[in-house]
């Protein structure tokens, strides 16, 4: 129980080092102490005279503030039902898109670009078929399997996926001009602004907490479906709130910012390898070491080619496979 | 206690327990018996409504079928034949699961859920293992592991899948006398399946034969350990000698000797 709350301290701080470098360093060129100044100056009882022109606090307040703490929901959330996908399925290679979630949004989205022609609309088309992709799984997945069993569900989203992706691609070759916008939504970006961090904020709140009560649960689901209902556990109900919660919370990440790979696979097992095996660990931790993780990932997207800027589901995975295998190896064991 | 009637049930298209009808009193010892593949585990299953069944099973005087999970599970533990052991989780960790129908759904372990813990792994000889990861255990750790983990469920039914296969003489007695003086001191009821058939002649009460899924016996010791029902059933060649207090002893005896 120490162990836990040591933990979690460790990862706020490492996530509030990663987000103040995210705040100081960027394409405009502030001045880093000025930075500091000015937002300090922004919490109560502090007044500091931070010499920032507004220019330069819009760029702040309006760009790099809500740009750093997309990065963290987004990555947070990604991670958190990377770990939850994981503990229902049983299984480490579980990721948040295992359910059709991408290939939903993949498709309403590029439906919305090729046919609609809107912009404004991608967020919310990206939820809605995300939250589709994953209900058609699921629907697909317990009424072919008896029983609820899990594997069903598995192969129920990779029917899925591959069937939204063919139409997604059909319909992307009929405009092939629009080509460049569908892949650069799907390779992400977590530039989207305060209305779009305002938009996913309630059901990232409410998935996040409902992820995070079920960890005990979930432990309890690691000893298999039979040994946990004998022990008095409604094992499909414990996996339906958690797959509708990590669903809500992929959904909410893919309408903000695009198909960002490999948060929601890799983080949960570093956490793991760090911190052990146990749910009530590895989920809060997953939750702030992904965002760490995204708002490292996006600082790194910013400036490597500025002012240009990479996409960061391309630096995600970039920055991220060296540092898995790193962890890997630094704690090394014998796998069971 | 446990009251099992026209017990029927199909695993997989395929009928594998039929008409199977038992009785066990509060307190009594029943085990199991039978040849591979009779269908003793899919029974134990069935009686704590793991599997969709005929017939009835009564627990308690209630339908077990139509218990809430948790109510049964404080009714009923059981431990199967293979249990599933996540291989980084440690023993206190494992053991404490035990506990899970007296938590509340959104809550935590109390203090008295590890205390109860700590107490049942240390009747089980466990105390220094307990921050071991199971998959650092040897298979006869593991057995009692699980044991203990249905020993912190504290139910007065206890279903033991084969619970003394891994386990070497010593920590064979030590588990059966273990369970037995449970038995005795709260009053559990107890029903293992069993393949060492001595043995099982010298804790139960009452043995049930099963074979090809149907009760072909059952009865006292006595009764049941007979040369004619074993060499039938099992297919073995045997001989039945009674030890100093009566009870039946086997001996497997080399054909043609
Ligand atoms: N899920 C299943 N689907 C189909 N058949 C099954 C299933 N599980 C078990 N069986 C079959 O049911 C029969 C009874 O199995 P059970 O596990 O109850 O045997 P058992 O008496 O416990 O045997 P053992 O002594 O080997 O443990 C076996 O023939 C087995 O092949
Ligand atoms: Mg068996």
């Amino acid at each position: 129980m120490r162990r836990t709350w040591w933990a979690v301290g460790v990862a706020v701080l490492v996530l509030l080092g990663c987000m103040t470098a995210g705040l100081l360093v960027g394409a405009a060129g502030l001045a880093p102490g000025s930075v500091l100044s000015a937002l300090l100056d922004r919490l109560p009882f502090v007044s500091l005279d931070s010499g920032l022109l507004p220019v330069e606090q819009g760029v702040l307040f309006e760009l790099r503030v809500p740009r750093v703490l997309l990065a963290a929901l987004v990555g947070g959330l990604l991670a958190i039902a990377g770990a939850g996908y994981q503990g229902v399925f049983r299984n480490p290679l579980a990721d948040p898109y295992l359910l059709g979630a991408a290939a939903g949004a993949g498709l309403t989205v590029t439906l919305v670009i090729v046919v609609v022609g809107d912009s404004g609309v991608v967020p919310v088309a990206a939820f809605v078929g995300a939250v589709g992709g994953v209900f058609l799984a699921y629907a697909l997945g317990s009424s072919a399997g008896r029983g609820g069993g899990t594997a069903t569900l598995v192969l129920a989203g990779v029917a899925v996926t591959s069937f939204l992706t063919a139409i997604q691609t059909f319909v992307q070759q009929l405009k092939v001009e629009e080509l460049q916008r569908v892949y650069s939504w799907i390779l992400g970006d977590v530039g989207g602004g305060w209305p779009q961090l305002l938009m996913i904020a309630p059901y990232a709140l409410v998935s996040v907490m409902v992820m995070l009560a079920h960890g005990r649960l979930l432990d309890v689901l690691a000893v298999g479906d039979d040994e946990a209902t004998s022990l008095g556990l409604r094992a499909r109900r414990v996996r339906f709130f958690v797959l509708l919660a990590a669903s809500l919370a992929t959904a909410s990440a893919v309408a903000v910012s695009g198909l960002i790979a490999f948060v929601g696979i890799v983080v949960p097992h570093v956490v793991r390898r760090l911190a052990g095996w146990s749910y009530r660990i590895v989920l809060p931790l997953s939750l702030l070491g992904g965002a760490a993780f995204l708002v490292v990932a996006d600082l790194v997207a910013r400036t490597v080619l500025a002012p240009a800027e990479l996409p960061i589901g391309v630096v995600t995975a970039f920055v991220g496979a060296p540092f898995f295998v790193l962890v890997l190896r630094l704690t090394k064991r014998v796998d069971a | 206690m446990i009251e099992v009637r026209g017990l029927g049930v199909s695993l997989g298209g395929r009928p594998v327990l039929r008409e199977v009808g038992v009785t066990v009193a509060a307190g009594s010892w029943l085990a199991v018996i039978g040849p591979n593949g009779a269908g003793k585990s899919t029974l134990l299953k069935a009686m704590i409504g793991l599997l969709p069944h005929e017939g009835s099973v009564l627990v308690g005087g209630g339908e077990v079928r139509r218990m809430k999970p948790r109510e049964r599970a404080r009714l009923i533990a059981y431990a199967p034949q293979n249990p599933v052991l996540p291989a980084d989780m440690t023993v206190a960790d494992y053991a404490i699961l035990g506990r899970t129908p007296y938590i509340p759904y959104l809550a935590r372990e109390s203090a008295h859920d590890r205390e109860v813990t700590r107490s049942v792994l240390s009747r089980l000889d466990l105390t220094e293992f307990s921050e071991r990861p199971l998959g650092h255990l040897s298979g006869g750790e593991r057995q009692r592991v699980v044991l203990a983990r249905a020993l912190t469920q504290q139910a007065p039914v206890l279903l033991l899948d084969e619970p003394t296969t891994a386990l070497d003489l010593g920590h064979q007695q030590q588990v059966l006398e273990l369970v037995d003086r449970l038995r005795l001191d709260d009053t559990l009821t107890v029903v293992t399946t069993l393949h060492d058939l001595s043995l099982a002649g010298q804790y139960a009460d009452t043995l049930l034969l099963l074979s090809q899924g149907h009760a072909a016996a059952s009865g006292p010791p006595q009764n049941v350990l007979t040369k004619p029902l074993l060499t039938r059933h099992f297919d073995a060649h045997v001989q039945v000698t009674p030890d100093d207090y009566g009870r039946p002893v086997i001996h497997l005896i080399r054909p043609g000797e």
